[in-house]
């Protein structure tokens, strides 16, 4: 099991879901803290869970209010950096970039990759948790 | 300030390497410990993981993830923060605005973070004085080193009067700050206005380990950390001990006299150079400049203190009425008066100075520099402090806290202190050091107490007791013509003291408050003070404030002072409901007023004292305009306020009884905000908290 986790974390790693940040705060685990990372995950799902939410409703409401969008994606930006998902975090860089010059298909195309990303992430997660994998399974 | 001492929970004590400081320099190591950052994002993961990033580099960190949470956080524990992380997008607030927004009403320095790495975003940051800014991801090593900017800021601070800063950061952010300063609490460093001793240790904070081991100059944050390393040379900390030891020389030289030769030798610390002393006798003239230059008598009131409290009275009363005011505020007028009001209120002689004030005098000196406690003691309207640290170690009591506090006030300031702020720390520290430094510390606390409860009703006893001391103290006025030095207790005056004080216009009442937690000591420096004060407090315009002082401090029973108490108290009362008004105001300001009127001259010097007060608020923050009042006695209300902002910025500084605080805060406040009045010296920067 262990090593079951093992490896799929350095699947995660291998293909860029994760990066360097997220070695960081897994060093940041101790005893003190043996959760922490997992902890953080937890939030960072949760939190991501409400901001692709928020964007999938602003899309489909096809006025695509840009600077509504880039504020979203910023935060989106922001968290997923924070935690390491480096996959996702590219392309809330890329779905930004369409914002700013107003490319809608742009953004919506990377949406829809991003959202992919999200939720592999999530489920390889899952798997590799001892418990019940992570509540949040997007649907993609 | 932190001290690892203290129960901050920093637990730093230990020495833990916190492993920032991998520079192995023990004294370093010891320092960013404890270091109280507050943490604001609006995201969540993102807050959780700075979290533990900070408390891995064992840093107390506070998170928060509203913008105007933050703010009414740092509002209500002014001092009770080094530093400020906060993301450039939150959803309530732009994090540019809190950035202003801490700038200017607590000054302390703030970093800003966002995973927007654009060069204009990044130049806001910059514009607006972030002294820093992080990109997301934030690593630990951004982390660990953020320490820096205390420092630096602090640094700055403490000699921002002299020149800008040192410190590297933008001269905007100098300039800000140093405007900030004066227009909003100079003292407040809270984090920063701690005794902006620039001397080396930058760490105000740390004070504790730091100093001693700064003693040979140690660089500080050398570590990796080149902000410790401005200096280019070693630099001496002047621990709170160090500095009292200083205080003590250049006192028994005698302030004009004292050349940093004879004091190097009266000393006797190994290891400090003849340059050491030089500088920092440097510092501390201009420390007490400014506390006499508030009153602008400074040169008399300071002879006039030093002197002895009768000669002082006479140049007091040169002094304008505001001076006189101001300095009753700063505790050396209304410190009698105060401490007859306090004493009344109390029940306790007012006069408590006499007896205290041997000890005030010790503690004088220790507060460090107690620059800031001398002015605050000064505030304390004891006066006496400043007098004569020396003559009125019981002075002290009234210093901090000319509020009548008793001593158990005092001491329950002390403890009730605990306020986060740096003064409970300061307290306690100043408790450690010496009964005496409890007194600054005492003070401060209670000051700090009441600052920032002061508006609201100062956790910390005094506040709160402000107002009701006030009506004691009417009452008590009468019982304090016989005050009777009152010893210690006029410790505990300073608490109520402090609620007065932190009315300002018993101005020095509040920093006696904190005095009052320092064992007699209440006279930071006896002599320092008493420098420092001389300049406003002693002015007192109507010598029987001085005499107030002084007997308060001495424990002056001295039947003018009962005449002068009376008045006084009228005024003190005035001037502590003033200060309570500062936050109460309507109160304190009807009391005031009517008896602002009573003594008129008293006023006057209320006022002075009052408005030097308010200067010193001024110099936290440019208190609401209440303060203004000085002109006429009704005026001293308003004045009281500022002043008990300031006092509580005293107070305040008291607390930074660590020498190395209060020098901190003086310069702060001395540096940092010019107080309108007169340049009260108080160093605002404790102030800050004052809720006003």
């Amino acid at each position: 099991m262990q090593r079951q986790v093992a490896l799929i974390k350095q699947s995660l790693f291998d293909q860029g879901y994760l990066d360097d940040q997220f070695m960081e705060l897994e060093e940041l685990q101790d005893d003190a803290n043996p959760n922490f990372v997992e902890e953080v995950a937890t939030l960072y799902f949760k939190d991501s869970a409400r901001l692709i939410n928020n964007i999938d409703q602003a899309l489909e409401r096809g006025s695509f209010d840009f600077s509504r969008l880039d504020s979203y994606m910023h935060q989106f930006k922001g968290s997923s950096t924070s935690i390491g998902a480096s996959k996702v975090k590219t392309e809330c860089t890329t779905f930004r970039e369409y914002c700013r010059v107003g490319n809608a298909e742009g953004c919506l195309r990377t949406f829809q990759q991003l959202k992919k990303e999200h939720a592999t992430w999530q489920d390889r997660r899952g798997l590799g948790r001892q418990h019940v994998g992570p509540s949040k399974e997007r649907d993609k | 300030m932190m001290n690892p001492s203290h129960g901050r929970g920093l637990g730093s004590a230990g020495g833990s390497s916190s492993g920032r400081n991998q520079g192995g320099e023990s004294v370093v190591e010891m320092f960013p410990s404890g270091l109280r950052v507050l943490v604001v994002d609006d995201d969540p993961t993102c807050l959780m993981i700075l979290e533990r990033m900070l408390r891995t580099c064992l840093y107390e960190v506070t998170k928060c993830n509203r913008a105007e949470m933050a703010l009414s956080l740092l509002r209500k524990n002014k001092h009770g923060f080094d530093i400020v992380i906060s993301d450039v997008h939150m959803p309530d607030m732009d994090g540019f605005k809190l950035l202003e927004h801490v700038g200017l009403e607590m000054d302390l320095p703030v970093i800003m973070m966002s995973a927007d790495d654009s060069k204009s975003v990044v130049l806001k940051g910059v514009t607006h004085g972030a002294v820093d800014y992080l990109i997301k991801p934030v690593r630990m090593e951004a982390l660990k080193n953020i320490w820096q900017h205390v420092v630096r800021k602090r640094r700055s601070e403490w000699s921002v009067p002299e020149h800008s800063g040192s410190i590297e950061e933008t001269g905007e952010r100098q300039q800000q700050r140093q405007r900030g300063d004066d227009a909003a609490v100079s003292g407040r460093d809270d984090a920063a206005d701690d005794n902006s001793s620039s001397v080396n240790e930058g760490n105000n904070w740390r004070s504790g380990s730091r100093k001693r081991k700064d003693e040979e100059g140690e660089e500080q944050g050398d570590d990796k950390d080149e902000d410790a390393s401005n200096l280019k040379k070693p630099r001496v900390v002047w621990s709170v001990e160090l500095h009292q030891q200083f205080v003590a020389a250049v006192n028994q030289l005698g302030v004009e006299k004292a050349v940093p030769k004879k004091i190097l030798e009266l000393m006797n610390v190994p290891g400090l150079t003849r340059e050491n002393v030089a500088s920092h006798l440097q510092k501390y003239r201009i420390y007490l400049r400014r506390l006499g230059g508030v009153s602008q008598h400074q040169g008399n009131l300071n002879n006039s203190f030093m002197t002895g409290q009768d000669a002082s009275f006479g140049p007091l009363s040169t002094l304008n009425g505001f001076d006189l005011q101001a300095l009753a505020v700063t505790g050396q007028l209304p410190a009698q008066s105060l401490a007859q009001l306090q004493a009344a209120g109390l029940g306790r002689p007012s006069m408590v100075s006499k007896s205290g004030l041997p000890v005030s005098s010790i503690v004088d000196e220790r507060s460090i520099f107690s620059f800031d406690n001398p002015k605050t003691r000064f505030g304390d309207g004891l006066g006496h402090h400043v007098q004569q640290t020396q003559p009125h170690p019981q002075m002290n009591l009234l210093h901090g806290v000319p509020t009548g506090m008793e001593p158990r006030q005092l001491a329950g300031l002390q403890q009730q202190i605990p306020v986060g702020n740096r003064m409970s720390i300061q307290q306690q520290i100043a408790a450690v050091r010496a009964g005496h430094s409890v007194q600054n510390g005492g003070m401060l606390m209670p000051l700090a107490g009441q600052q920032q409860p002061f508006p609201r009703g100062p956790p910390s006893q005094s506040s709160i007791r402000q107002q009701p001391m006030l009506s004691n103290r009417v009452s008590e006025r009468t019982g304090f013509s016989g005050r009777s030095s009152i010893p210690e207790s006029s410790r505990v005056l300073p608490t109520s003291y402090t609620n007065l004080a932190t009315q300002h216009s018993s101005s020095s009442m509040t920093f006696n408050n904190f005095q009052p937690e320092l064992p007699v000591n209440s006279f930071p420096l006896a002599s320092a003070p008493g420098l420092a004060v001389p300049a406003q407090v002693r002015k007192p315009p109507h010598s029987s404030y001085q005499e107030e002082v002084n007997s308060s401090e001495a424990g002056f029973t001295t039947p003018s002072y009962d005449m002068f108490t009376s008045r006084q108290n009228d005024w003190d009362l005035r001037s502590i409901g003033i200060a309570f008004d500062a936050h109460q105001d309507a109160e304190s300001v009807a009391f005031s007023n009517s008896e602002a009127y009573s003594s008129s001259s008293m006023s006057r010097n209320n006022t002075a004292v009052a408005a030097t007060n308010h200067g010193r608020n001024q110099q936290q923050q440019p208190l609401p305009g209440h303060h203004q009042v000085y002109g006429d006695g009704g005026s001293v209300r308003v004045k009281s306020e500022r002043v008990a902002a300031d006092t509580a910025a005293m107070a305040f500084h008291e607390q930074y009884s660590n020498q190395e605080d209060l020098m901190s805060a003086l310069l702060k406040q001395e540096g940092i905000a010019p107080v309108d009045n007169t340049e009260f010296d108080f160093d605002a920067y404790s102030i800050d908290d004052i809720p006003v």
